[in-house]
């Protein structure tokens, strides 16, 4: 390790420090910095060329002068130390301790960026996850090794969502549920508070590990966070062959500190300001979930996206949406309906639920259930729509039908408490009571064998 | 040139880009970096310096490290073993890669593409005699690759010249030479079952030939709306989860090419996952042998590094050209076109290119057509009709079909098929948009039609989308007084419209009846549903009310048509639409009973 220190800063703004008269500093190491009060920042570098080295700070260039900083090179990457020890533990940006406890210590030390899983090594993800909510298990269900994220907007529930899929999630087929990597960027303390009581009192604690940046933390550290929190996760899905369930919120406050580096290292903007390559930088997060090859441990991603002025084509939801495998979509409307979870059955999605759901992993009924379960809510809509102009009274009586279809829906299967914890059968079952307030012959999408086994003939 | 002139020097690293003072470099030319000897290509030279791209995170690069060049442009191995295999985007071998290295792609490891060790029986080609005078892309014999696919082993680059000597038929290792040949420079080399080329150097040919047959996909919305010719070049863009992924590997699956070639580029791992799982157990509908023998798939995800996604393509297009010209039909995917362009744009950027759109350089235009443009169905060197069919995804920021990359797409292909939101968020798969798509190509594929499948062909086709059309303007009526204001005969055309969207253009990739439909059965569905839509009319006409219509069970059975009959069995398709006829005879019989009893 190079002992020496650089006192040759030349620049410093936004997050970034520039510093010249270096030695050859290699792409990614870690920094040291030493402001005047002699408190230590940490960094890592950017640009690296023969003289002169950009290194970005995670605890932020305020208050730094450029006379009296020292920069150290460590010559080692970022890395962290992994062991068991992590569960139960809090731990900032970058991996250090923020629950007064002291740093892990371990032989086992990983670079924080991870690398590409080569595809040939994944396992397609195909066992269910059942959440005990009917909007996921029914229409969007979650599979193990899934990356499944939440789209919000502010004030919808979604920490509340989210909290009762880490509570109920569990696997079909095995005892023990999963481990919970938590990774909170910039959000507000009451939120990570909400978070923190909620493990505590569901006793799920001591199986958590949380990595925790608040809204008043440096937002450089941000660009870190969900790099070591994933760093954890791939430790104990794939070293010690746990399933991971991997929870972070909210991806906006990380874009939004990408922009601002980005934009400070003056990089052409593509989007809203946002760099071109935000596509790429939220891959290398969202693709290290995932199923390997005869390994027994998973990772399941669940990372919460609320869209800035609601709106689901703005950069940060439109390219999660291009990389996760589906998403989970709230509405304000349900929601100021009191409505709880405003789960948007049409605009959400789970991709990988057709190999997930069926006669060997929930019912032989279900793919076909969800699929008719959705194709009358979308009718059921567009006559929503229609009665909002012409009024429900000129309506036929199969259009009628439609309407009380659509407010039980909303009403009872999107509808559920939250502390309810639905079984995939009662989950089914409810839609079998929905679909029976149609004459069988109108199910197209069922088959007749469905109908004969599960329809309510006394509604009929 | 001396060794030492070859060597450069890091002066910095910015992400993926390099800069070297290397006087004596090349454009284009491979360079090995640092200690980690990282793969790059210089893409710029400014004095002693060249710029270069590498394929590989250059994380703990250093300047001061050395970089070797290598006098050689991104090359591709051409030869037998490619078939069935997964290549990452500089055409390195992940399964055999997964084995030396784990689940995880490590850094500065190089694997031949093709396996060294293994034989291959070649025969060699009969009409070649000493003396004859060989040309690139000749074939000197083949071997068999796979169960259906020979491969035409094809002279080299460097190596057209006078054949001098030709191994006897027998089984033969890539190394081993196979002959020997007298280059025009007087040199005598040997000839081997593979070799190399340049992958951003379009493959020769003898000419250009323009297409005849529709690509056949069994997909209804694409073959009976938006035919797609082989040799040609389509589009799919669409917002995310519109369904271009699933659409690309259905047509994968279900094409009549000989070869696929499934470039996942800047897309999800676990897609490539699902094709490398599901394809080996899955039959070639056409030569009943597994899937994974025609196909090979080149992958670099959206977490692998960005500059090997833009080399991603060509090492597709160039893998597509080599079995073009071994006469196949062959048909390239590219999933997605987009992450391809942003690799340049990402590129352009740290070089500080002045953009121009979007933050898109200049040059994006005319880079992407020069890809399109190696789509094409020519006549090859030596081996007959060949053809590569290009199909590009294109995936634009926020579903707006205006962005760059979408609009310069739409200039250049021939066939469009243009994915909706609202269809997708409707459960409407398929989610091609009959309004916004298009196909050049209607008339040429008309004619196979007429001559394979039925004469009505171009007549229904048409009526169908008039159909859609008028249903379009009738549906806007309706949302603005309801459909009381509309006629009997309207509201029969709603109804038929609604069932040429049902019974024909929605087709579930994952029902495994309908996931393919023969052209055959295509027409024989879109038949049904025109001939109640006509037959309705009809009783419509003569005072039958559309209430009595829309309560005929036919309609549930046209609608169910396409899950209860396979492709083989046609022959009950055609018997319901007899039946069909008969009942509207029947009810129009009734009707003027009925009409006769109480006048
Ligand atoms: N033909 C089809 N039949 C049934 N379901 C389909 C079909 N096409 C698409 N879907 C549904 O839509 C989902 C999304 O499709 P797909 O992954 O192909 O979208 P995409 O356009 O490639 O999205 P992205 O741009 O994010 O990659 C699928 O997982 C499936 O649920
Ligand atoms: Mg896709």
């Amino acid at each position: 390790m190079s002992e020496k220190e650089y006192r040759t800063a030349i620049s410093a703004r936004g997050g970034l420090l520039a510093v010249n008269q270096t030695p050859g500093v290699a792409f990614g190491d870690r920094v040291m910095i030493r402001d005047h009060r002699d408190r230590c920042r940490n960094g890592q570098v950017i640009r690296s060329s023969r003289s002169e080295v950009l290194i970005q700070v995670f605890e932020g260039t305020d208050d730094l002068d450029l006379e009296t900083t020292w920069v150290r090179f460590m010559d080692e990457p970022l890395e962290i130390s992994l062991s068991p020890q992590l569960l139960g533990r809090v731990f900032n940006g970058i991996g250090e301790p923020k629950d007064d406890r002291p740093p892990i210590v371990s032989s086992t030390r990983r670079n924080v960026n991870g690398s590409a899983i080569n595809p040939s090594a994944r396992t397609y993800p195909r066992e269910f996850i059942q959440t005990g909510i009917s909007t996921i298990d029914g229409l969007n269900a979650l599979v193990r090794g899934q990356k499944l994220p939440v789209f919000s907007g502010s004030g919808l529930p979604h920490n509340r969502l989210v909290a009762q899929v880490v509570r109920q999630a569990r696997l079909m087929d095995e005892e023990g549920g999963f481990l919970i990597v938590f990774a909170a960027m910039g959000v507000s303390y009451a939120d990570a508070r909400f978070f923190e009581e909620d493990f505590t009192s569901s006793g799920v604690l001591g199986n958590v590990v949380m990595y925790v940046n608040l809204a008043d933390d440096p937002p450089v550290e941000r660009l870190a966070l969900p790099r070591v929190a994933l760093t954890a996760a791939e430790y104990l899905a794939f070293d010690l062959d746990y399933h991971v369930l991997v929870v972070m919120t909210d991806i906006t406050n990380y874009a939004e500190a990408l922009r601002e580096v980005s934009t400070a290292k003056g990089d052409v903007p593509s989007r809203k300001g946002y760099p071109g390559y935000l596509y790429s930088d939220l891959a290398e997060i969202y693709e290290r979930s995932g199923r390997i090859r005869d390994r027994h441990g998973s990772i399941t991603l669940m990372p919460v996206v609320t869209m800035p002025s609601d709106d689901i084509t703005h950069p940060i939801p439109d390219l999660t949406g291009y990389i996760t495998e589906g998403q989970i979509v709230l509405s304000r409307e349900l929601d100021n309906q009191g409505i709880y979870p405003p789960v948007s059955v049409l605009p959400s999605l789970s991709r990988l639920m057709k190999d997930g759901i069926g006669k060997d992993d929930t019912r032989e009924d279900h793919p076909r259930v969800a699929s008719q379960l959705y194709a009358l809510y979308a009718r059921a809509q567009e006559i929503r729509n229609l009665a909002s102009i012409i009024g429900a009274e000129e309506l036929s009586e199969t259009d009628r039908r439609y309407l009380a279809f659509a407010d039980a829906f909303d009403g009872r299967f999107v509808r559920q408490g939250e502390d309810e914890d639905r079984s995939i059968v009662e989950t089914l079952n409810l839609a079998w009571e929905l679909l029976s307030m149609f004459p069988g012959d109108t199910l197209s999408r069922v088959s007749e064998t469905d109908l004969a086994k599960y329809r309510y003939n006394d509604k009929r | 040139m001396s060794v030492q002139s070859r060597q450069g020097i890091i002066q910095e690293i910015n992400g993926p880009i390099v800069t070297l003072s290397f006087p004596g470099a090349r454009m284009g030319e491979q360079v090995k970096i640092g200690e980690r000897a990282l793969v790059g290509e210089v893409i710029a030279l400014q004095g002693e310096e060249a710029v270069v791209q590498a394929y590989e995170s250059t994380e703990g690069l250093r300047p001061g490290e050395q970089a070797v060049g290598l006098d050689r442009p991104l090359s591709v191995e051409l030869g037998p073993g490619l078939l069935g295999g997964i290549f990452d985007g500089i055409q390195r071998p992940l399964k055999k890669m997964f084995l030396k290295a784990g689940d995880h792609i490590p850094r500065g490891l190089v694997l031949p593409a093709l396996d060294r060790e293994l034989s291959w029986h070649f025969v060699p080609d009969p009409e070649l005699t000493i003396e004859t005078n060989l040309s690139v892309g000749m074939p000197l014999g083949t071997v068999q690759e796979t169960e259906t696919i020979e491969h035409r082993i094809l002279v080299a680059p460097d190596r057209a010249g006078q054949l001098l000597e030709l191994a006897p038929e027998g089984d033969y290792q890539l190394e081993q030479p196979i002959g020997r040949v007298r280059t025009p420079d007087g040199r005598i080399r040997k000839l081997r079952l593979y070799h190399h080329w340049p992958v951003r150097t379009p493959r020769p040919f003898r000419r250009r030939d323009h297409g005849v047959a529709p690509l056949i996909t069994g997909q209804r919305i694409l073959d009976t709306f938006f035919p797609l010719l082989k040799g040609s070049k389509g589009a799919v863009p669409g917002p995310f989860g519109a369904g271009k992924t699933m659409l690309q590997q259905q047509i994968a699956r279900w094409s009549n090419a000989d070869i696929v070639i499934y470039v996942g580029c800047g897309e999800r791992g676990n897609e490539l996952v699902d094709v490398l799982e599901r394809f080996p157990k899955l039959e070639d509908p056409y030569t009943g042998r597994h899937l994974m023998e025609r196909t090979l798939l080149v992958a670099n995800t959206s977490n692998m590094p960005v500059v090997a996604r833009e080399a991603s393509i060509y090492v597709g297009l160039t893998l597509a050209e080599y079995y073009r010209d071994q006469g196949y039909d062959v048909l390239m995917l590219a999933d997605s076109t987009s992450r391809w362009a942003e690799a340049l744009r990402e590129v352009s950027g740290r070089l500080g290119q002045m953009p121009v759109e979007e933050g898109y350089p200049a040059y994006l235009a005319s880079r992407l057509a020069a890809v399109y443009e190696r789509a094409g169905r020519v006549e090859t060197v030596g081996c007959g009709k060949g053809s590569v069919t290009l199909v590009g995804a294109v995936s634009p920021p926020g579903g707006d079909f205006s962005e760059p990359v979408t609009a310069h797409t739409k200039e250049i292909i021939q066939t469009f098929w243009a994915l909706s939101k609202e269809l997708a968020d409707a459960g409407h798969y398929p989610a091609v948009d009959w309004v916004g798509s298009f196909s050049e190509h209607v008339h040429v594929a008309a004619g196979w039609w007429h001559r394979e499948v039925d004469t009505g062909w171009e007549r229904k086709r048409e009526s169908a989308l008039a159909l859609l059309s008028r249903d379009a303007e009738l549906s806007r009526i309706v949302n603005l007084v309801g459909p009381e204001a509309l006629s009997s005969a309207q509201r029969w055309e709603l109804e038929s419209a609604a069932l040429i969207k049902e019974g024909v253009l929605q087709q579930s990739a994952l029902d495994p009846v309908d996931n393919f439909a023969s052209p055959e059965k295509q027409f024989l569905l879109l038949n049904i549903m025109l001939t109640i839509y006509q037959k309705g009319a009809e009783l419509i006409e003569t005072g039958v009310p559309v209430q009595e219509l829309m309560k005929l069970p036919l309609l549930t059975r046209a609608r169910r048509a396409k899950q209860s009959y396979s492709s083989q069995q046609t022959d009950k398709l055609r018997e319901m639409l007899d039946g069909f006829i008969q009942e509207f005879e029947q009810v129009r019989l009734e009707y003027t009973r009925f009409e006769e009893t109480t006048r």
